[in-house]
């Protein structure tokens, strides 16, 4: 089992002829991943040659969905048609959304989430400005590498893309049931807590590492959702203590706004909650080590 | 990009949102002709992105036109919580019969649109929502449907406007929300919203936080950046394409991903807490590619920062692996020096992930006299702490 992403997901990529997409979903096919078609309303009824394998371009979402049954669509198109695109992929129905795309308008993402929620909420938006995720040795849909670990029992969450991939890597002899980059924007569709919820669910996954970083409130919150609902061992790591207050530190949503957003607040909602949190990256690691050695 | 008072008010003028006559001005002797427009009396307000300009003494009143040039005089140059007033805008005086308070903002907690309003203005916003929050009314508008009247008529009733105004603030709202879609804006905020003694809504000093990641759509944003008031190395950065910020410490950072570049900031600091108290002096993300172009634009930047005494590079390599990361170390060193570059700083290297073997092997046989390479990120934060504190 994994979360969100399984072996039976079937992959569309949106964007899939751009230099960015085609160049990730050559790497998501290598990695296993089911990709069924790509989008792109100029070349619909085309196919392209992903070293090997002939990929159909449809001209719409919908289309894409009727012809190959994909529930999954990765988004790698520039920012100021990505909600276009987002929307798009709700009114189609799809299951889920993973927007990759670095610098959509807080007012486009804002857009699509309140969209996505006046529709019923039938698509779950993973991003924007994230690496995606992956579930090892079973499919890979977005930008994280597939060859640093290997399939687990460790699930993890996490709003940077490289401490995620460094966290995978040190931890690569346990292995990962899914990793879930949910990324650094002020609004994102996918939080903490929801993969904590399917985590906590997902019979696979014995422990839970979860990264944060300064700015918004969404660890205390996920601190709170794990004091109360979370049985599972989950060990911590929060970015940022050395930032200064009032600059924005690379992620749009990074930021120490006043005397909210530190990291140090959210360390301390996560040890209230009982959450073990790592001073660096190896000490998290470790500290995952640990308790998995100890369950 | 926070904006001034006075940006904040050209917003608002130019999507119809009523303000009084305003300039600014950056020498004391302009302030003579706008008061004299304005029939003699002015206020003279310095210009800063700090709260609390009023109680330094950033406000001030002026009888007559020799009086405004007089009080532009005195604040001009003035030091408000660190911030030199370069600027400062005279405003036509007003006619204070109320004050309230009006904002459209981003709430990041439920991931939609929030207005807040209330009768108390003038005041600190923050003040009111901690004494007394039953005043400070807070509606969510949906970022698709968005202030439309029954909106507006919404807010105005939560936040118990009285009935002869009511009308009026529901207009600004709508006008206010404008501002917030239009200019692609995080906050909107006017306070005091005043009621005049002829019974007019007027908008008195305002806040208006703009995204950055708009700037695609919005060409005009570009010029109300505060170029003045920008770092150099921040400016330089940004012009190169790269994300940078200035901090005050002494070891350069270079890493790839904001998440793992924020950690990296953090491990140093607690190694300098061995090393003499040494701290990051600077946050660098070069993004996930690392090529040898931006490693090289990057440490140009880095080696210009004459705080700099070591630099930290911390890359994982994933989607580009660590042989390419180091091929880019030495390229980039290669390109700086051919640029008459003198890179005399050490450089403390550490590459994990894939083909962190294949790498670290590219640099030890690059034998570059200026880089060490240290395998594990603690490892490296605590050497090139050490070398920043012996310089």
């Amino acid at each position: 089992m994994a979360i969100f992403l399984t072996k039976d997901s079937k992959v569309i990529v949106q964007g899939m002829t751009g230099s960015e997409g085609m160049k990730h979903t050559r790497r998501m096919l290598a990695s296993g991943t089911q990709i069924v078609g790509g989008v792109n309303p100029r070349k619909a009824g085309t196919t392209v040659d992903v070293d090997g394998t002939e990929v159909p371009v449809f001209g719409t979402v919908a289309e894409a969905i009727e012809k190959t049954g994909a529930d999954v669509t990765v988004i790698f198109v520039p920012p100021k048609f990505t909600k276009d695109a987002v929307v798009e992929a709700i009114d189609a129905g799809i299951g889920l959304a993973v927007v990759i795309t670095e610098g959509v308008p807080v007012h486009d993402s804002a857009a699509f989430w309140a969209y996505a929620g006046a529709k019923g909420n039938k698509t779950q938006i993973i991003g924007p400005n994230c690496p995606g995720l992956i579930s090892p040795g079973q499919s890979n849909a977005g930008i994280i590498p597939a060859d640093i670990t290997k399939a687990g029992k460790i699930g993890l969450v996490s709003k940077s893309g490289t401490l995620t991939y460094q966290l995978m890597y040190e931890l690569r002899d346990i292995g990962f049931s899914s990793a879930v980059g949910i990324g650094g924007d002020p609004v994102i569709g996918t939080t903490h807590i929801d993969a904590l919820k399917a985590f906590q669910e997902d019979p696979e996954t014995e422990l839970i590492v979860m990264i944060g970083e300064i700015g918004g409130d969404a660890e205390e919150r996920a601190a709170a959702y794990i004091a109360e609902h979370v049985t599972k061992p989950v060990v911590g790591y929060v970015a940022g203590f050395t930032a200064p207050e009032g600059k924005t530190m690379g992620h749009a949503g990074a930021i120490v706004s006043g005397s909210s957003g530190t990291a140090q607040a959210k360390k301390e909602a996560l040890e209230a909650a009982g959450v073990k949190v790592g001073k660096t990256p190896s000490e998290t690691a470790r500290l995952a080590r640990e308790l998995f050695a100890a369950k | 990009m926070d904006l001034f008072e006075y940006q904040a008010r050209d917003l608002f003028a130019k999507h119809g949102v009523p303000v009084l006559d305003g300039d600014v001005i950056e020498t004391p002797e302009a302030a003579r002709a706008i008061a004299e427009r304005f029939g003699g009396r002015a206020v003279v307000k310095a210009q800063v992105k700090v709260g609390g300009r009023g109680k330094a003494g950033g406000v001030k009143l002026a009888s007559d036109p020799a009086d405004a040039v007089a009080k532009a005089e005195a604040i001009l140059g003035m030091d408000i919580k660190g911030h030199t007033v370069h600027k400062v805008m005279l405003a036509q005086t007003a006619d204070i019969k109320d004050e309230y308070y009006v904002s459209f903002l981003l709430d990041r907690t439920n991931r939609t649109f929030l207005a807040m309003a209330s009768v108390e203005g003038g005041v600190e916003i923050e003040v009111v929502a901690e004494e007394n929050p039953d005043a400070l009314a807070k509606i969510p508008v949906d970022a698709n449907e968005g202030c439309t009247p029954e909106k507006a008529a919404e807010i105005v009733a939560a936040a118990k406007f009285p009935a002869e105004v009511a009308d009026q603030v529901a207009d600004v709202l709508q006008k206010l929300w404008k501002v917030f879609i239009a200019e692609d804006a995080l906050l909107v905020e006017v306070n005091p919203l005043i009621k005049s003694g002829d019974g007019k809504i007027i908008a008195l000093d305002g806040k208006v936080s703009l995204d950055e990641n708009a700037e695609f759509r919005q060409p005009e944003h570009e010029a109300l950046e505060d170029k003045a008031a920008a770092n150099p190395l921040e400016a330089a950065a940004k012009a190169k394409g790269l994300n940078y910020v200035k901090l005050d410490g002494e070891v350069g950072i270079i890493g790839n991903g904001a998440g793992l570049v924020m950690s990296t900031l953090d491990v140093v600091a607690y190694a300098g807490e061995k090393h003499g108290g040494v701290k990051p002096a600077n946050f660098l993300d070069i993004g996930g590619g690392a090529s040898a172009e931006v490693m090289a634009n990057g440490l140009e930047i880095i080696l210009g920062d004459t705080d700099v005494k070591s630099v930290f590079v911390n890359v994982f390599g994933g989607i580009t692996a660590c042989d390419a990361v180091a091929n880019g170390i030495v390229q980039a060193l290669a390109l700086l020096e051919e640029k008459g570059e003198q890179v005399t700083k050490p450089l403390v290297v550490r590459l994990d992930g894939n083909n962190a073997e294949l790498g670290r092997k590219i640099l030890t046989d690059a034998n570059h006299p200026l880089v060490e390479q240290v395998d594990t990120m603690d490892g490296a934060a605590d050497r090139a702490a050490e070398l920043a504190n012996a310089k």
